[in-house]
């Protein structure tokens, strides 16, 4: 099809010291017009200080069907988070 | 704003590839509050029925844009056209997020819009009222964005995920709306007795159409059993149709106006107001085409669409002229 525009995703600061974070997609032919657009659908409402746009086929993402694969070994090492360890209660807070 | 093919129909006639294995999963993941990813597995069901209904309702987002838009130039003052545009321009961008998520489930925005242009998609019946005058434009933020609203709440709990946080922002953004909507009422009904009159002929006009985008009544309505199954839909039309008129009518009347409902009246016992009968042939008619606008917002939305056209075809030749360049340097 002649007219379709790529794709991009868009990530937005709220504000400063926190991370941009995904608020959706649009289509744009080029990076100038996507981020105007970005700026146009998605800060109406002071929702940003900061755009980044990024061509949605830049993005490699792990596939949903490997989730157990990638993700359930961590259940099972408790010994990485802080309240597996005993620390004795007159040492207080650590 | 505003939906209510909302009951898109499931393609339960769909043959079902899927073995009952991965169905029975699938149905774990939706009774578990589980939200749904675009990558995830799901039935070709879900798929088709979350397709049609989300990229209707962008299309009526879309749409929507016609009938305030058609006020835009005779706003009564700089403040009602500022807060105009701003409307129209956020159901634009309503659209833009609905599209966004319809797409991600397979879809190209572009065989969306083609769906629309052709006539093949349907859109929420309410646009296929014209809006004769200044108050038109009060009683649709007050009372259709009013219905949106209803309609849309449940659905930031939809099961999938892209369509719950698309609704979760145009929620936030519809506030706004009804509430210009209802301040343009209360200013028309404080004012002179053309001034009331116009308000009480927009909400006679309006109440009806209103009441209907909720969809069918539950007794004829036999496309939710499936979306509610799937967590697309929370409540029954019905359901969402009661808390619209409780909410409503309070509102009508501070406004000292008259419901255009003979058979109104409240029930102590059950603390709802129940309302008189729904002329539901009309609504299959403007459903079917046969509004009083509907040729009228296709014709526009082609023109729209014919016009714009060159304005597409250069931006995409200036981006493979600056690519064809790059390559070369």
């Amino acid at each position: 099809m002649k007219d379709v525009f790529p794709l991009w995703e868009v990530f937005i600061r709220s504000r400063n010291g926190l991370a941009h974070k995904h608020v959706g997609s649009l289509h744009a032919t080029d990076a100038t017009l996507a981020l105007q657009a970005a700026r146009d659908i998605y800060t109406r409402r002071g929702e940003g200080l900061s755009i980044w746009v990024v061509p949605s086929n830049a993005i490699t993402a792990s596939d949903p069907a490997d989730k157990e694969m990638m993700f359930e070994p961590t259940a099972s090492k408790i010994y990485r988070h802080p309240t597996f360890y005993d620390v004795p209660e007159e040492v207080g807070h650590m | 704003m505003y939906t209510q093919a909302l009951n898109a129909k499931p393609d339960a006639g769909e043959p079902q590839l899927e073995d009952a294995a991965l169905l029975e999963a699938f149905q774990a993941r939706i009774d578990a509050e589980d939200r749904i990813e675009p990558n995830d597995r799901m039935p070709a069901a879900y798929r088709k029925t979350l397709t049609r209904q989300i990229s209707q309702h962008a299309h009526s987002e879309i749409v929507g844009m016609l009938p305030e838009g058609n006020w835009i130039t005779r706003a009564p003052s700089l403040r009602r056209k500022a807060a105009l545009l701003a409307k129209v321009q956020d159901e634009c961008g309503h659209g833009l997020y609905l599209y966004a998520a319809a797409e991600t489930l397979g879809t190209s925005r572009e065989e969306l819009v083609d769906q629309l242009l052709t006539g093949k998609a349907k859109y929420s019946s309410i646009f296929n009222y014209p809006t004769l005058t200044w108050a038109d434009i009060g009683a649709i933020g007050w009372l259709v964005d009013g219905a949106a609203i209803m309609n849309q709440i449940p659905l930031c709990r939809c099961s999938y995920g892209p369509y719950a946080r698309a609704m979760i922002r145009v929620c936030k953004e519809e506030s706004f709306h009804q509430r210009q909507g209802y301040e343009i009422m209360v200013t028309l009904s404080k004012g002179n007795e053309a001034q009331r009159e116009m308000a009480q002929d927009a909400l006679n006009r309006w109440w009806w159409p209103c009441l209907m985008m909720f969809g069918p009544p539950d007794a004829a309505s036999q496309h939710s059993d499936q979306s509610t199954k799937w967590k697309i839909k929370r409540f029954s039309n019905d359901e969402l149709r009661q808390k619209f008129v409780d909410a409503t009518v309070p509102q009508a009347h501070y406004l000292g106006l008259t419901l255009p409902d003979p058979d109104l009246k409240f029930n102590e016992q059950t603390g709802h107001w129940e309302y008189g009968a729904i002329d539901w042939d009309e609504f299959k008619q403007v459903i079917a085409g046969n509004g009083p606008c509907n040729r009228d917002r296709l014709a526009a939305r082609n023109k729209a669409h014919a016009e714009g056209a060159w304005v597409r075809e250069a931006a995409l030749a200036y981006a493979e002229k600056r690519h064809a360049r790059k390559a070369a340097a």
